[in-house]
């Protein structure tokens, strides 16, 4: 696919003596949002991991806006522009929300010189971020949770956002909330990797969907010619949308 | 929802413990004088142990070595001090403390430079390897010993207080003495510079956040070994400054005084919560204020006296009275 952000090509990861990819392919194209769907033990939250670098792939490549990327360490990958959000959320428990914004904007050494413009949005997408500001985050409810971990994600500008499972243990109406809020961010230009088990929450965002079995990529397409096909989704996820 | 949730119960446990230890004693001015003693060891042990706690907190590494920055600290401090004699026999504490600074800036600079080669030829090979991690730097500080024999003799040196440090200022009956009150304000001082870094500097949020989940801080864009690094020999300096501070206590230095004191401060960053400063204070303080009541009250069990303390508290809290949140 030539217009892709992230390219991985034949990539294998092993976990300690666990061979997890066998050879992963996936194109990630620009300004689109790409699902990243499978069974449970697929392979998928090992796959965004060694995008990011913390298991690294024993064989083939990763590319980033055609920078290779497989051999570069996490902070290096995150500095290109890359934002991840782990299925843990990886929230800061004894520190404040203000405090998990401000350690993720770089830039910004007091909460004073995060970029108000950008707050106000985050604040706009995700009202509960500025309602429990100072509050410490191990406290949240666990959908506050994870609007905290996209904004932490979103608060300087990223080429890519990398979330896994956003809409893991959330209540409907959260969930609802959280398929508004990355509409918007896909709206304003951002490409997004989700990995996600809601086959429904994928349906309503994907652009493009992955499907992985068995540590490979077994199907990439379209989501609206995957939604189409009942017999194909029933095969590779034992569902039909 | 609180937005202030600190939790004060450990810090009931310093007055408490002092309250209980009052009608054992007997009488008033005893119990203050070793009350005054308790404090004055225990924030000479926090200074040592808080660069050890981190450590543990942000890299998960078991550092069995941090006792040779404490010896290597006071025996810098022994050559300083005798080569501003002049300044250490006056009378004026003005004068002595002039001497003193120089000799604890000194010991610093070298415990922590010498921590920066130990971070990178004995602990970084064994990053997560706990039983490595161990025995490696169990050897270094063998090692470090032997070195320390080498420069200064293998013998007892005696690091006298200066003349105006010596002696007790009376408060009533209780002799207090002057020395552990200037203890007290160093050891004061640190946690307040550890406090304000930690709560209100970028840096003291990126220690915080790595002690929790390097791993995230990491995926931010933050290299975190550079910030351990920091850490390692910024708490081999505080070592250094420890180890100052527990020679002059001593009045004496010998080549495996870490080795002693090692043991010490496993107990106080256990009881405080790895990873934990406010909690490294707390187990600090709770262990020089036991030591000093059972030393007077039962000389008998003052040493199993710790050990004790660390195994009732860990029966209330497990973690330790701060444990760290965290994804491990």
């Amino acid at each position: 696919m030539s217009d892709a952000l992230l390219t991985l090509g034949g990539v294998h990861t092993h976990i300690g003596a666990y061979h997890i990819l066998h050879g992963v392919d996936l194109a990630v194209p620009k300004g689109r949002l790409t699902m990243l769907l499978g069974r449970n033990g697929a392979g998928k939250t090992t796959t965004l991991r060694t995008v990011m670098g913390l298991w690294h792939a024993s064989q083939g490549r990763v590319h980033f806006a055609g920078q290779d990327i497989t051999k570069l360490t996490t902070p290096q990958i995150a500095d290109l522009g890359i934002a991840y959000v782990p299925e843990t959320m990886g929230i800061f428990a004894d520190l404040t929300v203000k405090e998990n914004m401000l350690l993720a904007a770089r830039a910004a050494r007091r909460a004073q010189d995060m970029d108000d413009t950008r707050l106000k949005w985050i604040f706009k997408l995700f009202p509960a971020v500025e309602k429990f500001w100072n509050h410490p985050a191990g406290k949240l409810s666990g959908g506050q949770k994870q609007m905290l971990a996209v904004s932490r994600a979103i608060v300087e500008p990223r080429q890519l956002l990398i979330v896994d499972e956003p809409s893991k243990g959330l209540a409907p109406a959260i969930i609802n909330n959280m398929i508004d809020a990355f509409a918007e961010l896909k709206a304003s230009g951002v490409t997004i990797l989700l990995v996600e088990q809601n086959i429904h929450f994928a349906q309503r965002l994907g652009d493009h969907v992955a499907v992985m079995d068995n540590g490979r990529v077994v199907h990439a397409g379209t989501m609206a010619a995957f939604s189409a096909d009942p017999q194909l989704q029933q095969s590779l996820l034992g569902l039909a949308l | 929802m609180k937005t202030l949730d600190f939790d004060w119960k450990p810090l009931l446990l310093v007055p408490v413990l002092a309250l209980l230890a009052l009608p054992l004693v007997g009488s008033t001015s005893t119990w203050l004088t070793l009350t005054v003693a308790g404090l004055a060891m225990g924030m000479i042990v926090f200074i040592i142990a808080s660069g050890l706690t981190l450590v543990f907190g942000l890299m998960d590494v078991l550092n069995f070595g941090h006792g040779v920055f404490i010896a290597l600290g006071a025996f810098v401090a022994t050559s300083v001090l005798a080569a501003m004699g002049d300044w250490t026999q006056s009378q004026s504490i003005l004068t002595n403390l002039v001497a003193v600074l120089p000799a604890m800036l000194v010991a610093m600079l070298v415990a922590g430079a010498v921590g920066l080669a130990f971070e990178r030829f004995i602990v970084r090979p064994v990053y997560g390897q706990h039983l490595k991690q161990i025995l490696i730097t169990m050897g270094g500080m063998i090692i470090g010993e032997e070195i320390i024999k080498v420069i200064w003799g293998p013998a007892q040196i005696p690091l006298p207080l200066p003349e105006g440090l010596r002696g007790s200022w009376l408060l009533g009956d209780a002799a207090i003495e002057k020395y552990r009150v200037l203890a007290v304000i160093v050891g004061a001082v640190v946690f307040a510079l550890l406090a304000w870094t930690l709560a209100r500097t970028k840096i003291g949020l990126l220690i915080r956040a790595g002690v929790q989940d390097r791993e995230m801080v990491e995926s931010l864009g933050y290299r975190i070994r550079v910030l351990f690094i920091g850490i390692f020999v910024a708490g081999s300096a505080l070592a250094g400054l420890g180890g100052v501070m527990w020679g002059l206590y001593q009045q004496n230095v010998i080549p495996q005084m870490g080795a002693q004191v090692n043991v010490l401060i496993f107990i106080v960053i256990i009881i405080g919560g790895l990873g934990s400063t406010t909690g490294a204070l707390i187990g600090a303080l709770l262990v020089g204020l036991m030591a000093n009541y059972t030393g007077f009250i039962a000389p008998k069990v003052a040493l199993f006296s710790n050990i004790a303390l660390m195994v009732a508290i860990l029966l209330w809290r497990p973690q330790g009275v701060y444990p760290v949140a965290g994804s491990r």
